[in-house]
């Protein structure tokens, strides 16, 4: 059985996911920051995304640069920001910046009985960017639209598979 | 979160508790309407029509949209299904990548399991060499 996953809407402009790893926190967050392992999750491999290149300095003040391509997408498309906080095993803050009015993101790990509770949070600027995020399909991460309505199709047809 | 929900509840619930303003969800059940026209409809000034269409707007049962000088007002269910449909495909985002991620978790388990035993195995003793 599978952890699940849950996502609300805290306030006009942040939205919350939680889930619970059955692993200590420790490697919960090496999968977050070590690009090798980074790059194995962060797209799916059900989604016909393919990971171009996933630079990431998992560090306070460092950046990261993650590129997708798709069969039906004529350009790849870059997601890219920077790390505001990087507490090993604890606390990771980054920016999203491919679009306007990204929102700052920050997950956490909490351990307890070797298990991890992940939280992250995406705030946005304010309700309207939030509210535009969703109007416009894209997926909270900033991305055009249209690359995300793609995304949507893929997660329709997983739905409901 | 659940403060936010409890919040949006009390909010349609204050919305709803005026005559007038049930009146003009009815009206708008029919079709959208203007600012102007709902203010003509229910005998009321601009101002004050207006008033009653933020608390509206604030309790997320009407949406409105400026179009030149016009506003016009609709019901908002339809947005709020819209937003709940999001939500979900963007929790689907999600599930799907911390599936995909439990698997690396998994794997990271067993090698650093693995490289403890051989730690033990392998560690140098107390007397070894420097």
């Amino acid at each position: 059985m599978k952890n699940p996953t849950t996502v609300e809407r805290t306030s006009e402009r942040e939205l919350v996911v939680t889930r619970t790893f059955d692993a200590p926190a420790h490697i919960v967050f090496a999968a977050w920051t070590r690009p090798e392992l980074l790059k194995r999750w962060w797209v799916p491999p059900s989604f016909g995304f393919t990971l171009v290149s996933c630079e990431a300095d998992a560090r306070t003040g460092g950046t990261y640069r993650f590129v997708f391509s798709h069969p039906d997408l004529e350009q790849p498309v870059a997601f890219f920001g920077n790390y505001l906080e990087v507490t090993p095993n604890s606390r990771i803050v980054w920016t999203n910046e491919e679009g306007e009015d990204g929102p700052v993101s920050t997950v956490t790990f909490e351990e307890r009985d070797g298990k991890t509770r992940l939280v992250l949070t995406e705030l946005y600027p304010s309700k309207e960017a939030l509210d535009d995020a969703i109007a416009s399909g894209s997926s909270g991460t900033g991305a055009a639209p249209e690359q995300f309505e793609l995304l949507d199709e893929v997660l329709v047809a997983l739905a409901g598979r | 979160m659940v403060q936010f929900r409890r919040a949006r509840l009390d909010a349609s619930f204050a919305a709803l508790s005026d005559a007038t303003r049930r009146g003009i969800l009815e009206r708008l059940g029919h079709g959208d309407a203007s600012i102007t026209d709902l203010a003509k409809q229910f005998r009321m000034t601009l101002t004050g029509m207006k008033k009653h269409v933020r608390v509206l707007e604030q309790a997320g049962l009407v949406t409105t949209e400026k179009v030149g000088r016009v506003r016009t007002c609709r019901l908002g269910w339809r947005r709020l299904d819209e937003e709940a449909a999001w939500i979900e495909r963007y929790r689907q985002l999600w599930d799907a990548r911390f599936e995909a991620l439990d698997k690396v978790v998994d794997e990271l388990k067993r090698q650093e399991r693995a490289d403890g035993r051989r730690g033990k195995r392998t560690q140098p003793g107390k007397g070894a060499p420097r």
